[in-house]
Formats: structure tokens, C-alpha cells, sequence
């Protein structure tokens, strides 16, 4: 117990540690994370009138990042199943990135969902009157917070493990990294079942909505942590093997593919049969009645999307001077795609025929950026930490040292033996 | 971002050291090469670390601050916030709700309600139908609900829609919610108001996570303003857009209360709660009509209890072609519509001649659009019925 106190302490100290480029992007986050608060404040004196949502758009920004987030947090498992199931050695540290990245995500979602509810003082409510199994919400509750769960134990256990130099014990972590890999599908089907469960919203009541939620989470959640493993070797912190990458990249571009194949297949249908139920799809595409607030958005994501799939297509993408802005690309695509083009036309034109358009005010974008800004915040730190760790030097019996020369985890693992002899 | 753990020496960022040195206020001392527990902070780090802690507390505090706007009326108080569910609630806690309530209201409004919890009745099921052929479209109900039921005037919160919808069609996407002539009703339109139908299937009760919202034995779905948590589930699950949020604090001119009151319909709501219609539960279960319904002026709301064969609403459903709005969303809806099969293509004379003598008494405009040229009209976007008359 003691040990563990003394190993969150030092984490805590080391948290603070870094040069200054590493205050600068800190001092940066928390300044827009406290911005985020200030508007959540406001919002919560004045109500969500501060936001640009209506009784016609009930849903804005803030479910949008919800569900795009939920998916990123999915994608860990991306990384799981080729480690785990297919031995892909290549991927093993990897997988802990994902998965603190996946943890990092969850708080966000949760955080968006909470700052869209009207009455946060009620939360406990939940705890008190659950109306399981029958609201898709209750569902999402569950699958998220256990999500949670899982990946921060068995990150947590992993990382400890690392810290104390001994080898982790199967039994404490392999069964939960396959729990997690069915979990994480199940994040993102509730997800999508909360939308397309609903009879009334017939552009969201499509059996598509699921398969189409995993795909394009599956490009954009590796796509991030290519990024980020990118900035991590970059700064010379941490060094992946360019297969790790490549292995990625494959991920990346088939998870595209069929996002874009699933998005056909939703157009044609929508177009095609040319129903009273396309008004929806009409709004997002091409403007209804003259209102096209989403047509310029929708149009850029598609054309970002294919930009960044014709890249991951091209050899050239093999490099990162092209894979980064592929990565970068589709990020940004998937994101307009799956908040401005899925969650806003839900709700346009509304059940009675009405058209009122939905545009963000800046208090709730601020809200948003902050609950952003606080969980990269969140991702930095545990990154932070996790990287002296897996290289060594951070452990039980050293301590923090910064210059020690970096260490496999087999060596850490001698040298615990020794000591402990 | 450059971590001091780099792979080549790292002298050039002056971290080298166990403390943190030039770069920062913390001083990561103990956790130096010296092994854990390392020598204290120096007094100028100590300084730093003072310095930084009390700018980010500054920081924080500042961005807490719009919470001191917070008027001591809006946060619940403590016998709200460990109020039990509807459901659960014995008796003496209703009491004592209904009492917490009482006293609120003559705070906030000066007025004493007469605030009740009233239960549906036995034998009773609520059924409402309304005659097309009848309503002129001139949103005296529309006024009359949020009389009645103490919603906010500004925002005004109104629980009826009505539309305007071009003859020939029932398509409710080409009709019109923001009509605004001088007169009505036009004659190329028939009107449509719309409220919470009442569902017996009803999806916005299924997807609520927290039981705020449930239907009652006389088919009446209810909110529990104490309970709901404003996730607004509910609102994108109603195929009728029927319900209402709160997405500011009601705003109710003292003078404009009114005092009957019952507990799951008409008194006052907070800011971040839905509401929605509920056939006037202090009115209707208490053997009274619905206040849409007493103010129509041509009489196109019938409402009454349908298991009671002798009801109006019972021999509507018997004898008229009935229809529900949005039959294939399997929602069920207890609010029915008809047409007068006497005048199946135009308004009842009656209505017309009440819309006349109204235009004449209330000093209101009733009559045709002064001019009538709008938009040149394509084909594809006519109604059948405008196709006719041009043809």
C-alpha cells in the first residue's frame, strides 16, 4: 500500500516535471480548460439558453463531441486485438497508449454529456431510479463507465507493474483485455443505438448507424495515436519501431474504406428512394428550402475524408510527412461528419415539418474546447508518466532518473529479480 | 513539448538534475537520482511552487466566479435534493413536498395556490378528437394552455402547435408553423394544432433514464419536474414534437399565476426541466375540460373519457373516419382528428360563420390575404388540390 502511495506521489511530482515547451503546451491547456469552466459557469446561472440549442434542436455540439469521443475511446481495441489475439509484438507498448488515450476520451464523453444535461444538482437521480434495461441511456451509462473500469485497471496494472519491475500476472490482466475488446464494441453500438432506436428521427433510424460508428472510429481513434506516437518520437521521448506504424496505417486505411463504403450505402438509399423521409438527408447534403447552414460542412468532411483515403492509399503515405496530414485530415472529416452531419440533421426539419437551423454560440464552444483542452491535459500527463515508466526510468527502486540510458522492461524486470534477491 | 528523458544527454534543458532547476517551480527533489526522499525544496523553488499555486488558485477562483450571480432561490435546497421518487414518496412526504412547493410559490409570487397531488380516476381513460372541418386556425387554444398552465412568457413556452396546411395534402412537412395573416382561415388551407397525444405506447417514456416521465392509469403521460434531469432524451424521441424545455428560468408576471395548482401539471417549473402537455390533469381529473378545449370558439375539441360509451369522444370514435397523426410510428396516440364528412373538402359553414362574427365582436381581422402574389409556383411543389384550381 505504502509502495502504491509513494508510486502516485511520484507521478504526481512528475507530472510538473518537463521543459519549456512542456509548460508551454500545459500552461496553454489549462488556461482554455478554465476558460471551459468560466462558460460552464455561466451556463449553469443562465441555463442552456447560453447555447445555441433550441426545442427543434435539442441536441447540439456538445452530444456531437459526445459521440464522436465515445468512438475515439473504441479504437483502443484496435490496437488490442492485433497484439492479443494475433501476437503482433510490435504493438505491445502501444496498446497502452491506446488505451490511455481510450481513458483520456471516456472522461471527455462523460463530461460532454454532463455539461448538456439541464439539471446536473440530479445526477444522483441515476443511482435511484434506474430505468434499465429499457433506456438505451441507462445502457450507455453502464458500457462507459465499465469501460472506464477496465482500462484503467488494466493500464493502471501494466504501468505499476512496469514501475515495480516485476512481470504482470496473466491472470490480472489478460481476461480483462478481452472483456475490453467486446466492451469497446459495445461502447460505440449502444452509442449508436441510442440514436437510431428512436422511430421518430428517420434519419438516424437506420441499421447502418452501428457497423458505421465502429468504422469510422476504428480510422480516426489509430489515426490520433499515430499522431501522437509521431510528437512522442519527435521530441525523442519515445521510440516506436516504423512497423508499429505501418501496422497502423493498415488499420487506418480499411477501417476508411468501409466507412466510406457505409456512407455510400446510406446516400444511395436516401437519394434514391427519394422518400418524404429524405428531408433530412436533403437538408445535410444539399439545403432544404433554402436553408443550407450544413451543406458547406458536410461537403468539406467528405472531401477531407477522400483526400486523406486517396493519401493512405498512395505509397507516399508510407512517409510521415504525408501520413500525418492524412491522419490529420481524416480526423477533422470524421469529426464534422459524425457531430455537425449526424447529430444536427437528426433534428432538422423536426417531427412536425418545422426547419429551424442550429449554430453553436461561443459560450458553448468554449465549453466545448475546455472539456477538450482538459482531457489532452489529462492524456498529456498520463503520457507524461507512462513513458519514464516503460523506458525504465521510473521505477521502484531508482526513482525518477532522467539520464538513465533508456531500458527494455525485460531489463527491469533482471533487475528486480536481483534486487529482490 | 521535449521531455527531460530523452535518449541522447539532456544537459541543454538544465534538467539534468533530480531537481527540476531552471524550468519550473516544483522541484522533483525527492524523486532525484539520490532516491526517493532526497533533500527539501530550496527556499527560492519553495517561492516558485508558492507563487504558481496561488496564481492557479487565482485562476480558478476567477473562473468560478459567474456562480456568485446564482440567486439563493435557484440552488434546491436540501429537503428538495433528498426528495424520493414519485413513486416512492408515502403520503406525508407528498405533504410535505406539496407544503415546500405552497411556500416556494408564495415567495417567488405572493399568491397562496391551491396545490394538489390529483391521482386519475378509476374506469377513466382520456381520449381527445378534434374536427378538422372546425378549427379556423386562430390559436386561441394556443393562448389559453399557457394561461392555464403557468408556462413561462418569456421564453413563452407554448405545449400546442398549429399549422397551416395547404388543402390536399397530408404531408405535415409542406405545412406552415409561423403563419401570420391578418386573417383566418385562409381558404386554400385547413388547420392542424397539434399537442402531446398521449401515447399508449409512448417512446418518450421508454427512453427516459431516470423514470421522470411515466404514464398514468387514465392514459395521462406525466413529468415529475423534481426528478428529471434534463438530458432531453425525451424531446428527440416524441414523434410529435409535443414536449418542452426549459433552457432558461421561467420568467411569470406575479399577476398572471394561476393559483389552482396541481403536482404533475401545472405548477411552476425550473429552469433545466422538460414539460410538455398533460390534457390539464387539475382540471380534467377533477371532472372539468381541458382549457384549449373551453376556449375554442367553433367547438372542434371534444375530450372525454372513452371507456364511458355514453361520451362524446366514445361516439366520435364509434361513428366518425377518425385518423391519427403518424399512424406507422406504432405510438398510439389517444388524440384523434376528423373530418365532417358533410363538407369533406372545405370548413364547416358554422366555423366559418363563428370566425365571421368574431372578426365582427373582437375587432380581429378575419378575412382573405389582401394580395396574393407570392412566389411563382412549380408544378412538382403543388398540391393535388392546387393542381386542380390551376388546371
Amino acid at each position: 500500500m505504502k509502495t502504491y502511495l509513494t508510486f502516485l506521489w511520484r507521478c504526481f511530482r512528475l507530472s510538473f516535471v518537463g521543459d519549456g515547451r512542456y509548460y508551454a503546451w500545459m500552461f496553454f491547456l489549462t488556461a482554455v480548460a478554465l476558460l471551459g469552466l468560466n462558460a460552464y459557469c455561466r451556463q449553469i446561472v443562465h441555463g442552456l439558453s447560453v447555447t445555441g440549442m433550441t426545442d427543434q434542436v435539442s441536441w447540439g455540439l456538445y452530444i456531437a463531441n459526445f459521440t464522436f469521443l465515445v468512438g475515439m475511446a473504441a479504437a483502443a481495441v484496435m490496437l488490442v486485438i492485433p497484439v492479443y489475439i494475433y501476437r503482433n509484438r510490435e504493438l505491445h507498448d502501444l496498446v497502452i497508449f491506446g488505451e490511455l488515450f481510450a481513458v483520456a476520451a471516456i472522461i471527455m464523453a462523460l463530461l460532454f454529456v454532463t455539461v448538456d444535461l439541464g439539471r446536473p444538482d440530479r445526477f444522483h437521480h441515476l443511482f435511484l431510479r434506474f430505468n434499465f434495461p429499457i433506456s438505451m441511456l441507462t445502457w450507455d451509462v453502464l458500457v462507459l463507465n465499465g469501460y472506464l473500469l477496465l482500462n484503467l485497471h488494466i493500464c493502471g496494472y501494466l504501468i505499476y507493474c512496469a514501475y515495480r519491475g516485476r512481470r504482470p500476472g496473466k491472470a490480472f490482466y489478460l481476461p480483462f483485455v478481452f472483456i475490453a475488446i467486446v466492451w469497446a464494441v459495445s461502447i460505440h453500438t449502444v452509442t449508436a443505438f441510442l440514436y437510431s432506436g428512436l422511430g421518430s428521427r428517420p434519419f438516424w433510424n437506420s441499421a447502418v448507424i452501428a457497423p458505421r460508428f465502429l468504422a469510422s472510429a476504428f480510422a480516426a481513434g489509430p489515426a490520433f495515436l499515430i499522431l501522437t506516437l509521431g510528437v512522442l518520437r519527435r521530441i525523442g521521448a519515445y521510440e516506436v519501431p516504423p512497423k508499429a506504424f505501418l501496422t497502423l496505417r493498415n488499420i487506418v486505411t480499411v477501417a476508411m474504406t468501409i466507412n466510406m463504403f457505409l456512407l455510400g450505402s446510406e446516400v444511395f438509399t436516401e437519394f434514391y428512394t427519394d422518400s418524404a423521409h429524405t428531408a433530412s438527408a436533403r437538408y445535410l447534403y444539399l439545403g432544404l428550402d433554402g436553408r443550407a447552414a450544413l451543406v458547406p460542412w458536410i461537403w468539406s468532411a467528405i472531401a477531407m475524408n477522400t483526400a486523406a483515403l486517396v493519401l493512405l492509399y498512395l505509397p507516399v503515405s508510407r512517409r510521415e510527412r504525408f501520413l500525418h496530414p492524412a491522419c490529420v485530415l481524416m480526423i477533422v472529416g470524421i469529426w464534422i461528419e459524425k457531430g455537425m452531419g449526424l447529430i444536427i440533421p437528426g433534428f432538422v426539419p423536426t417531427p412536425l415539418g418545422e426547419i429551424v437551423e442550429y449554430t453553436p454560440t461561443l459560450n458553448e464552444s468554449l465549453v466545448s474546447a475546455g472539456i477538450w483542452a482538459f482531457g489532452l491535459l489529462l492524456f498529456t500527463i498520463l503520457v507524461r508518466i507512462t513513458v519514464p515508466v516503460l523506458s525504465g526510468r521510473l521505477t521502484e527502486r531508482t526513482g525518477y532518473t532522467p539520464d538513465a540510458p533508456p531500458r527494455t522492461p525485460e531489463h527491469a524486470h533482471a533487475d528486480a529479480q536481483g534486487g529482490a534477491a | 513539448m521535449r521531455l527531460p528523458i530523452l535518449n541522447s544527454p539532456s544537459g541543454a534543458n538544465g534538467n539534468g538534475g533530480g531537481s527540476c532547476g531552471s524550468g519550473c517551480g516544483c522541484a522533483a527533489g525527492d524523486d532525484g537520482p539520490q532516491g526517493a526522499n532526497g533533500p527539501g525544496m530550496s527556499r527560492r523553488s519553495f517561492l516558485r511552487t508558492g507563487t504558481a499555486a496561488a496564481g492557479g488558485l487565482t485562476a480558478i477562483a476567477a473562473a468560478l466566479s459567474p456562480l456568485r450571480e446564482l440567486e439563493r432561490e435557484d440552488a434546491p435546497s436540501l429537503e428538495q435534493f433528498l426528495q424520493k421518487h414519485y413513486k416512492e414518496m408515502t403520503p406525508d412526504d407528498m405533504e410535505r413536498a406539496l407544503e415546500r412547493i405552497r411556500a416556494q410559490v408564495e415567495r417567488r409570487y405572493g399568491i397562496r395556490p391551491e396545490l394538489r397531488d390529483y391521482k386519475p380516476m378509476d374506469g377513466v381513460e382520456f381520449v381527445y378528437a378534434l374536427n378538422i372541418s372546425r378549427c379556423i386556425g386562430c390559436r386561441k387554444c394556443v393562448h389559453a394552455c399557457v394561461a392555464e398552465n403557468n408556462q413561462s412568457r418569456s421564453p413563452e413556452v407554448q405545449y400546442i402547435r398549429v399549422i397551416e396546411m395547404p388543402r390536399g395534402t397530408m404531408d405535415i412537412e409542406k405545412g406552415n408553423h409561423h403563419y401570420d395573416r391578418p386573417t383566418v382561415p385562409d381558404e386554400g388551407h385547413f388547420y392542424l394544432p397539434v399537442q402531446c397525444h398521449q401515447c399508449a405506447n409512448p417512446p418518450c417514456v421508454k427512453v427516459c433514464p431516470v423514470e421522470a416521465t411515466w404514464q398514468d392509469a387514465d392514459g395521462i403521460t406525466v413529468i415529475d419536474y423534481d426528478w428529471c434531469i434534463g438530458c432531453r432524451y425525451c424531446e428527440a424521441a416524441c414523434p410529435y414534437w409535443a414536449r418542452r424545455f426549459n433552457f432558461s428560468k421561467p420568467r411569470l408576471p406575479a399577476d398572471q399565476v394561476n393559483p389552482n395548482m396541481g403536482y404533475l401539471s401545472n405548477r411552476p417549473r425550473d429552469k433545466g426541466v422538460m414539460e410538455k402537455c398533460h390534457y390539464c390533469l387539475q382540471r380534467t381529473r377533477q371532472g372539468r375540460m381541458p382549457a384549449c378545449l373551453e376556449v375554442c370558439p367553433t367547438g372542434a375539441r371534444k375530450f372525454g373519457n372513452v371507456l364511458d360509451p355514453d361520451s362524446e369522444v366514445a361516439q366520435i370514435l364509434r361513428t366518425k373516419r377518425v385518423f391519427v397523426l403518424k399512424e406507422d410510428a406504432g405510438t398510439l396516440p389517444r388524440f384523434f382528428y376528423y373530418f365532417d364528412e358533410r363538407y369533406p373538402s372545405g370548413l364547416d359553414p358554422e366555423a366559418a360563420e363563428i370566425a365571421r362574427r368574431l372578426e365582427h365582436e373582437e375587432g380581429e381581422r378575419y378575412g382573405r390575404l389582401p394580395g396574393a402574389d407570392g412566389p411563382e409556383l412549380r408544378w412538382r411543389d403543388l398540391t393535388p388540390n392546387q393542381r386542380g384550381t390551376l388546371a
